[in-house]
């Protein structure tokens, strides 16, 4: 199946689902509502069948006050690859978890939770991956700022 | 809507005594951070009830230095140096990925020389990491001796490395746009005394540990992994071809030049120890035969396509590319502003992060010895997955 007409029947499943434009593989912005849903469609349909998911990551947008989730989903069935995205608001960062769907997203979460400090409602296990436990603050976020980070300097 | 965040000490208080009276006490052990088997550091608590093992708590971090954070603010050409740091056994395998994500993205041509000098040196480089899971696994399972002959034919390639790359480890040598120096003169002619030399002890590997009861018993039928249960939980590489999956990146989406060579992609059929055993082992004739034939078929040309002091800047938007390093997919997502040389956002997808949350599910109910072959046989890399 070509990106067209893959994107096409991803957009044609919900309102709001909206394609994301210059990625290099297909991807689609989705809506809060119906998030969790989508992906478990995504996974389950017979055409699309995204079993493996290959990264789940956020990035921070400060100026557009949020965070957006990227999962990078692969089919090993039919061989295709789509960027599922969820933008979720800087100042209450709780995103539906998608550990029920794919197992791996249990990790990859408990990482975006570490680094960026999304909360994912009903992960089973939401702790620290690699920082300590009474660490301050997600330091993958464009604004933190902690007191053995160096200021580069500025060069005139 | 409230989200409880837990720390480790509240799972570890939590565990719920057994209703049964006549149960046996279970108990929490620590297997790490210094521990053989964790190649590293990699803390692994353990529930245990007796020997048996109910529950694997991987606590890694150890080795973690922040690279996605620290490539923020590095040029491309920087970056090269950091995947050096990640899984150091495929240096080149990362090199060429953070070389291949920027090629593709503001489209630098390269030339057929380069792509087969990649080739080239991933496949040694395979070679070479699969030679030292080999002895490094003999090791973990209490044979010395396996340890030993591994590290010499490592060695033996290291060395081949040197005479081009100057390094040893931490090669910097792709990068985008090409190739940081030529082969060395003497590159050919010594790679096929390697080769030669690979044919021949990569056959007393089999009879020095392969048939060796001690470890048939202990790997077979152990830690078995469905390919369903592979794929959901995310693993990729030998891990997954060993469950009878034939996802290799070489085959389905030929970068470089393997889309003209002839080999073929191993895969197992139970998942077990065993299975992950023996497919490294034939991967590495399978890396042998690549090479034989691309060491009398290096084109002329340049090595390099840029100046090294242009800079590169990746028009804006996000890509995900991967590759095959030895040890699973390997993957980069990049986004990028479109002004600065610097990426908006770096991404690994480490394959070694994602083949570790499968032990977890394989190990419960096995003794701790069977922990130790299981962790053997995934090859973890710990840097790789603190990053």
């Amino acid at each position: 199946m070509d990106a067209a007409s893959l994107i096409e029947i991803v957009i044609a499943h919900g309102p709001h689902i909206v394609r994301v434009e210059s990625s290099n593989v297909p991807a689609v912005s989705a809506p809060r509502e119906g998030y969790a849903d989508l992906l478990q469609w995504l996974r389950d349909d017979e055409r699309l069948r995204f079993d493996l998911l290959l990264t789940h990551t956020a990035i921070d947008w400060p100026d557009r006050d949020c965070f957006e989730l990227v999962n990078v989903l692969y089919s090993t069935v039919h061989g295709h690859y789509l960027t599922v995205s969820l933008e979720i608001p800087r100042s209450n960062p709780i995103a539906p978890t998608a550990s029920f769907i794919w197992p791996i997203a249990h990790w990859q979460e408990r990482e975006a939770y570490d680094l960026f400090g999304v909360l994912y409602d009903n992960h089973p296990d939401l702790r620290r991956l690699f920082l300590e436990d009474d660490w301050v603050g997600f330091p993958l976020r464009k604004d933190y700022r902690d007191e053995y980070m160096l200021e580069r300097p500025v060069w005139p | 809507m409230a989200v409880t965040v837990r720390n480790l000490d509240e799972v570890l208080q939590s565990t719920p005594a057994s209703e049964n009276p006549l149960a046996t006490e279970e108990y929490f052990v620590n297997m790490g951070p210094q521990h053989p088997i964790a190649h590293g550091s990699l803390r692994i608590v353990l529930r245990l009830d007796g020997e048996t093992v109910k529950e694997v708590i991987p606590v890694p971090g150890f080795v973690h230095r922040g690279v996605e954070k620290i490539c923020e603010n590095f040029t491309y050409r920087q970056i090269v140096t950091m995947t050096d740091r990640l899984d150091y056994l495929s240096a080149l395998m990362n090199n060429w990925l953070v070389a291949k994500t920027v090629e593709k993205a503001a489209g630098i041509e390269t030339n057929s020389r380069i792509e087969t000098i990649r080739t080239l040196m991933a496949e040694l480089q395979r070679l070479q990491s699969h030679v030292l899971w080999w002895g490094v696994l003999g090791m973990d399972l209490g044979a010395a001796t396996a340890f030993m002959y591994g590290f010499r034919e490592r060695e033996i390639i290291s060395e081949l490395f040197e005479e081009t790359i100057g390094a040893r480890l931490t090669m910097n040598y792709i990068q985008p746009g090409g190739l940081m120096y030529d082969i060395h003169p003497n590159f050919v002619s010594r790679a096929k005394k390697v080769i030669k030399h690979l044919k021949r002890v990569i056959g007393e590997y089999e009879t020095l540990l392969s048939n060796n009861i001690i470890l048939q018993e202990r790997f077979r039928m152990v830690g078995i992994l469905s390919p369903e249960r592979g794929i959901a939980l995310g693993c990729t590489g030998p891990v997954i071809r060993a469950s009878g999956v034939p996802y290799d990146l070489r085959k389905i989406e030929p970068y470089g030049v393997y889309g003209d060579v002839d080999f073929n992609v191993v895969i197992g059929q139970r998942g077990d120890c065993w299975d992950r055993y023996y497919v490294r082992m034939i991967e590495m004739h399978e890396s042998i035969r690549i090479v034989e034939q691309l060491l009398d078929n290096i084109p002329m040309g340049p090595y390099m396509t840029l100046r090294y002091n242009m800079p590169i800047v990746v028009p804006k938007g996000r890509y995900y590319e991967q590759i095959e390093t030895a040890r699973g997919a390997m993957g980069v997502f990049l986004v990028s502003d479109g002004e600065s040389e610097k990426p908006y956002r770096w991404h690994f997808r480490s394959p070694n992060f994602n083949n570790l949350w499968a032990v977890t599910e394989i190990t419960p109910g096995w003794r701790i010895a069977d922990i130790i072959a299981i962790l053997s046989s995934f090859d973890l890399v710990i840097p790789d997955i603190d990053r």
